[in-house]
């Protein structure tokens, strides 16, 4: 158990120092495109992947980077995918937004808002079909409520009573459109709940509420009772992307939420529980720090994605087949 | 004797027997029958779980289909008519067609979608257009259009074998179209287009209903002492194009015809593939008959004009030819 806390803090702490490790590195050029940044959410996904078993499956978001690695794709895949490398984790056709493996049954980040939904449905609607005991997590931001997807999926998981999670990542904005200027009833568990689903609101900035949320939300799908979501209350102390100038948010704002960090709250039980200290917490850094540094040094030195494979993977080669047709589970 | 529909029910009831994977969705395709009755009967016979009728939620079923295809099951998804599917486009073009290459390879759809085009039966304009070229245009995905009885049973089996999205185009016209099949399911390929008629002194060139429209024209032709080759496309991509240019290169003239809007359409390509491979071999510029680029309309006598018919054809392969 004391183990297991300080493992959901390193967690947080990993995902944290590697986006502002990819900040530098985007202003640098290194990384380019959209690169959204999850700083301020990471109890999120580490609380619920967290409660997971590794033949479970992941659907998540273009804001995917803490989902990748929580889930223990390689820290070393992902910036190699930033940088558009061979080796990256979708072999540079992804970039941040779209992170894939299906080793650990990734199934992407989805840079559609609520496009994910009604895969994550068909995932868990093959399990079902397949008697395996398996859940779908779902993650999503607030901005799918207003989607059609969503409230299709929503209807369909219920009425077919099908085990998937639907996480949604409710950070009050959709890129810059504050919820209640785009929801008529902006309290989101409700509208779940009209679907004839369990629903309920955690806060997403407690790394251990939210796992006990987790643990109970994924015990009810695994057993058969149908779907259930998760409202996470949550919030991003950055802007939307890099490209974002970030206007719309009262800057006070964003200060009484940073006094809410999840990494803090938690820091601040582990010293009061005598589990951490300052000498402890500096290791823990600099061990980040190197599995960091030689992230970056793989991502440079990895060839960049062969321009002779270019057209690859339009259509399944005999190399491609194998991969999720016939087994479904973990590869 | 039997009938296009009967075929396509045949198709199914043979890939649903064969493989555990297989499952039906779409609206109506159980309780109700198949809103064009080709699933009747299927529901009693593999019962709810694999005739699985789905709400009114194109796009929520069209991405259930992707996610348990990516999850290991063989999905037929079935869309009532292709201008409904325009409400599952984002799954069928942002995943379907692009997961493969976005995730490197790793992750590929086999999935299987149906649906009803065309014109012809005075269902106006939000039941009767003629969109698979527009999905045609997409890499990643297959298009296919049966416009025989072998090709409607047995399409469906090869495109089930496929590792990548298959689309599947079934022209309404077509569903009471009677002929033979042979007891045993005949295997089909995807990859070339057919040739239906030889001839020597034009080649025309379509998929679908227009291939019956093609072949009627050919045979009052054939009485005017024009020899037409008529070359049924079955498959729009990704397209045969070693047929038809050979064809054209041969007979050194070539006429497209189908009943979607003319521009930007497979015909266009067609007509641009035979250009640039076959130019110095053609002894007219390519024709073609498509669809008058209006919303089809409901009247009979509107829509008859809106889309191809054997006069057409005639008039316009007779023009290439004198």
């Amino acid at each position: 158990m004391t183990d297991h806390r300080l493992e959901l803090f390193r967690q947080m702490l990993r995902v944290r120092r590697f986006e502002e490790r990819c900040v530098e590195l985007y202003s640098g050029g290194s990384i380019r495109g959209f690169l959204h940044l999850y700083i301020g959410e990471e109890a999120v996904a580490t609380g619920v992947i967290s409660q997971l078993r590794p033949t479970d499956a992941i659907v998540a978001t273009y804001r995917d980077h803490g989902h990748a690695l929580v889930r223990g794709l390689s820290m070393r895949s992902i910036m190699a995918e930033m940088f558009g490398k061979a080796d990256g984790c979708s072999r540079g056709r992804g970039g941040s937004m779209h992170l894939f493996d299906s080793a650990t049954r990734f199934y992407g980040g989805n840079a559609i808002v609520a496009g994910g939904l009604p895969v994550a449905a068909g995932l868990a609607l093959a399990d079902r079909m397949s008697g395996r005991e398996q859940v779908t997590v779902c993650f999503f931001g607030e901005g799918a409520v207003a989607e059609g997807e969503f409230h299709e999926t929503m209807n369909l998981a219920s009425l077919w009573k099908l085990p998937v999670l639907f996480c949604c990542e409710n950070n009050l904005y959709a890129m810059g459109t504050a919820l209640d200027r785009s929801e008529a009833d902006t309290d989101l568990a409700v509208k779940a709940t009209g679907y004839a689903m369990a629903a309920w609101s955690v806060d997403g900035m407690d790394v251990e509420a939210t796992e006990v949320a987790a643990r109970r939300a994924i015990d009810m799908v695994r057993s058969g009772g149908g779907p259930v979501f998760l409202e996470l209350k949550t919030y991003r102390f950055r802007a939307h992307s890099m490209y974002d100038p970030d206007r719309y948010r009262d800057p006070a704002e964003i200060e009484r939420w940073k006094e809410r960090d999840p990494i803090t709250m938690l820091e601040v039980r582990l010293r009061d529980d005598g589990l951490l200290d300052d000498s402890a917490l500096e290791q823990l850094d600099a061990d980040i720090g190197a599995e960091i540094d030689d992230a970056v040094s793989f991502a440079e030195s990895a060839a960049p994605a062969p321009l002779d494979e270019l057209s690859r993977w339009v259509y399944s080669d005999s190399s491609t087949v194998t991969t999720a047709t016939t087994t479904g589970g973990a590869g | 004797m039997t009938t296009y529909r009967e075929a396509l029910r045949a198709g199914l009831r043979e890939a649903l027997a064969d493989d555990d994977r297989v499952f039906l969705v779409g609206e109506d395709v159980g309780r109700y029958g198949g809103s064009f009755a080709v699933s009747m009967g299927l529901l009693e016979e593999f019962g709810p779980e694999r005739i699985r009728d789905a709400p009114l939620s194109e796009s929520a079923f069209v991405g259930a289909g992707i996610g348990a295809a990516l999850g290991g099951m063989l999905p037929i998804v079935e869309i009532m008519t292709v201008n409904f599917s325009l409400l599952a486009l984002d799954q069928i073009l942002n995943n379907a067609a692009t997961l493969l290459h976005m995730s490197g390879g790793q992750f590929n759809v086999p999935l299987v979608i149906r649906m009803t085009t065309g014109a012809g039966r005075q269902l106006a304009a939000q039941h009767s257009h003629s969109l698979e070229g527009w999905y045609a245009h997409i890499p990643g995905l297959r298009v296919v259009t049966p416009a025989t009885l072998a090709d409607a049973r047995g399409m469906l089996r090869t495109a089930l074998a496929d590792p990548d999205p298959v689309l599947i185009f079934e022209h309404g016209g077509l569903f009471g179209l009677e002929g033979e099949l042979p007891d045993v399911p005949e295997v089909v390929d995807l990859d070339h287009a057919a040739v239906r008629r030889s001839g020597k002194d034009l080649t025309i060139i379509t998929y679908g209903a227009c291939l019956h429209t093609s072949l009627a024209a050919a045979d009052r032709l054939g009485a005017d002492g024009i020899s037409a080759e008529v070359i049924d496309l079955r498959t729009l991509r990704p397209l045969d194009t070693d047929t038809f240019v050979a064809s054209a290169v041969r007979t050194g003239r070539a006429l497209v015809v189908e009943q979607a809007w003319r521009t930007g359409g497979i015909g266009a390509e067609v007509a641009a593939q035979i250009s640039e491979l076959g130019f110095w071999h053609l002894d007219a510029p390519v024709g073609r008959v498509a669809g008058l680029e209006v919303p089809i309309p409901y009247a009979k006598h509107l829509e008859a004009a809106s889309i191809p018919q054997v006069d057409d054809v005639v008039a316009a392969a007779t023009g290439l030819v004198r």
